[in-house]
């Protein structure tokens, strides 16, 4: 069998390709008898809840068109009933819609029969329940192997490739455990590893982790994001939770009422609510949480090049009255930095920045978020380079910047 | 005033009799020959074996079906000594014989036909009033038209026990199935699995704690039709309570009564013992 074998791709820092797996267009979903006559009814001007009492018909999405990008995490979000499941059901058509175009990978996936229904979801499309769903006379091998059994992979193969997956989330050893036995955050990696086992292209996650507590959830949720920076799965996230959608999300789309209202990354959801109802929505998040040190970061300057003399970096430092100042390489690699008084000494005794470099430097990673920059901050009397896994330095961040970033966000939003 | 017409149903009936026994009386026959042979085969099979060993061996399968209940072992051995010793061997092997194959018969219709149920609400709106009908049925109507269309013995004995032990196991069949969580079902769905695999795999399994106690009613109920079968010539203990009854024979009565509840103990344990519950192992 071909198209098991889970392709590490290391994407962490690059933005996510930018071609599109799914597109959604103009979806629209109406529960009921007639739904063209809601439809009608909707479209001179009624609004949904009389359109229910006159037809008894719910317009759960109505109009609803994005997509959604190879290897990118596209949260849902939104108040109960704002349609996110009907529209997560509708990719894998465990809802029929009622109208639009969906299509995965190029394919248009309302034409197809069921045979081409079952193929794509075997090969393409995983999915992970809120309430685990294991299938409890099961232990959780067969519940791991379930997708490979569907596919009628011979036992030896499948028993293999679980607990491969088992052994990924953690879970290594618990094969022969029944459901019952687990707690709730098990079981939650049981429904992962059942999804992830089938190696699909996307995942869709409906409310995954709203049933766990809120320690073992944060600890879901980064384990979420550790998975998806090895694997690249494309996923489509659906969660109530503002904080959990910031987290995860490459993309937030935010959901009212069957429509989308705003898609935008994290970023631009928080400083840039497009009306109303995302400003209320985002109003109480906790900024410290949400910003990290990219988005915090000023530029990296003054910077001493490591090829130029104690004189220049002197100068330098005099110039912007700082008593230190970082040294980086011409292709702004961190090298470390020099203080005010080595400098001095060296210029007197004609020494080189690297007989004076002090390499013992703390520094944060692009993603970090505020509430881990803080800590270190208050220890450190000097700004605090930010520097990537490849030692290239981005910015700088100081307890100044933080507290204008957030003085302007918070100002805005 | 004027007197209420009768309306025909008796000659109704009498005219559907007729024209089914005229028509499929080579299958009444069929039927009939082939129950008598299963019945008299079952049963030499049984008294074939001596009772010492039959009831080492009964004893045996309740010890492994209950996984290890050395009590209910040993009551079982004890029980059907006590049967034995009371010579009622024979006779309770014949009623052993007639409640399994009854419910043989029973399960292999209900339990089809109650998964159809389950997939077709069409075919559950139709089945429900005659189960409801069937279930409000005092047990003896059952005996008539086992009468009319096999006359007296054994087979329409079987025939009506049939009938009257079906419907609790399609119901908590069809009931079973429709009780699976909807998220179970879409998992199955998600996962690309076909009609069939849906069935099999998800709801088949998670149904069948359900399923077996519909398994263990049809049991039940087969084992107290047989006793009153004994009406219709059916043998067995049953017939044996019936003569006490006649001869007003207090004591022979109440010997068969007790080795009817002793295999309805027995019945009933084995049954309930058959799916392991979830969670332990
Ligand atoms: N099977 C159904 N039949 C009729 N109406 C439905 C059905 N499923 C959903 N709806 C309606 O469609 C609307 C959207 O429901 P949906 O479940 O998609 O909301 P949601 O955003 O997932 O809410 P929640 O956060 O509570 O899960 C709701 O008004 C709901 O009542
Ligand atoms: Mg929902």
């Amino acid at each position: 069998m071909e198209g098991f074998v889970i392709v590490e791709i290391v994407c962490s820092g690059d933005p996510p390709e930018s071609e599109p797996i799914i597109r959604v267009h103009g979806l629209t979903k109406v529960f009921g008898h007639d739904p063209e006559k809601a439809l009608e009814l909707h479209r001179l001007g009624r609004s949904k809840k009389e359109v229910h009492e006159e037809t008894h018909a719910t317009i759960a999405l109505h109009n609803v068109s994005f997509e959604v990008m190879r290897g990118e995490t596209f949260v849902l979000m939104g108040l109960s009933g704002s349609g996110k499941s009907t529209l997560l059901r509708c990719i894998n058509r465990l809802i029929d819609p009622t109208k639009g175009e969906i299509e995965i990978d190029g394919e248009d996936i309302i034409s197809m029969n069921h045979e081409e229904l079952r193929l794509l979801r075997r090969k393409k499309l995983g999915m992970i329940f809120q309430n685990f769903a294991l299938l409890p006379q099961r232990n959780i091998l067969d519940n791991v192997t379930f997708g490979l059994e569907i596919m009628g992979i011979s036992k030896d193969e499948r028993n293999q490739r679980a607990e491969q997956v088992l052994e990924m989330v953690g879970l290594g050893g618990y094969g022969n455990s029944m459901p019952s036995e687990l707690s709730g955050g098990m079981k939650q990696r049981v429904g992962l590893a059942r999804a992830l086992t089938s190696d699909p292209d996307i995942l869709l996650m409906d409310e995954a982790f709203s049933a766990l507590d809120p320690l073992i959830r944060r600890d879901m949720q980064d384990e979420l994001l550790e998975l998806q920076e090895r694997l690249g799965k494309t996923i489509i996230f659906v969660t109530h939770d503002l904080d959990e959608a910031l987290k995860l999300g490459t993309r937030i789309a935010l959901m009212k009422d069957g429509a989308i209202v705003q898609i935008g990354t994290p970023e631009e959801i928080l400083t840039n609510p497009e009306n109303a109802y995302v400003e209320k929505f985002v109003a109480d998040v906790d900024l410290t949480r949400v910003l990290s040190a990219k988005d915090v970061m000023r530029r990296p300057e003054p910077v001493a090049q490591c090829t130029a003399g104690p004189r220049v970096a002197l100068h330098l430092m005099e110039e912007h009255d700082i008593s230190m100042i970082f040294v980086i390489t011409r292709h702004r690699i961190l090298r470390g930095f020099v203080t005010l008084e080595d400098t001095v000494s060296a210029v007197k005794e004609g020494k080189n920045l690297s007989d004076i470099l002090r390499t013992d430097v703390a520094t944060v990673a692009p993603d970090a978020t505020i509430t881990d920059i803080l800590s270190l901050i208050v220890q450190s009397n000097h700004p605090l380079p930010v520097v990537d896994e490849n030692g290239r330095m981005h910015g700088l961040v100081s307890r100044a910047s933080i507290l204008a970033a957030l003085a302007r966000k918070g100002g805005e939003a | 005033m004027m007197e209420l017409p009768k309306l025909p149903i008796g000659d109704v009936v009498e005219i559907i009799v007729d024209w089914i026994e005229m028509y499929f009386s080579w299958l009444l026959d069929a039927i009939s020959t082939g129950l008598g042979v299963l019945v008299s085969g079952f049963e030499d099979l049984l008294l074939a074996i001596p009772a010492p060993v039959l009831i080492v061996l009964i004893s045996v399968l309740v010890w492994f079906v209950t996984r290890h209940d050395l009590k209910m072992t040993i009551l079982t051995a004890l029980g059907l000594l006590l049967i034995w010793d009371l010579g009622l061997w024979e006779l309770s092997m014949l009623t052993v014989v007639l409640v399994l194959i009854s419910t043989v018969i029973a399960l292999a219709l209900s339990i089809p036909i109650g998964i159809a149920a389950a997939r077709s609400d069409t075919l559950n709106t139709i089945l429900r009033p005659f189960l409801d009908f069937m279930q409000t049925m005092p047990s003896f109507v059952y005996l008539i038209p086992a009468v009319i269309f096999f006359g007296l013995g054994s087979v329409p004995g079987i025939i009506a026990t049939v009938i009257f032990a079906m419907p609790p196991a399609l119901r908590l069949t069809t009931l079973g199935i429709r009780q699976v969580p909807v998220e179970l079902i879409e998992v199955a769905d998600a996962f690309g699995a076909t009609p069939r695999q849906k069935l099999v795999k998800v709801q088949l399994p998670v149904a069948l704690p359900t399923i077996m106690a519909g398994v263990n009613q049809c049991i039940m109920l087969a084992l107290s039709m047989t006793v009153i079968a004994s009406m219709i010539g059916a043998g067995g203990l049953g017939y044996q309570v019936l003569v006490g009854i006649q001869r007003v024979d207090i004591g022979m009565g109440f010997e068969a009564g007790l080795a009817i509840v002793i295999l309805a103990i027995i019945f009933d344990r084995i049954t309930q013992n058959l799916v392991p519950k979830y969670g332990s192992k």
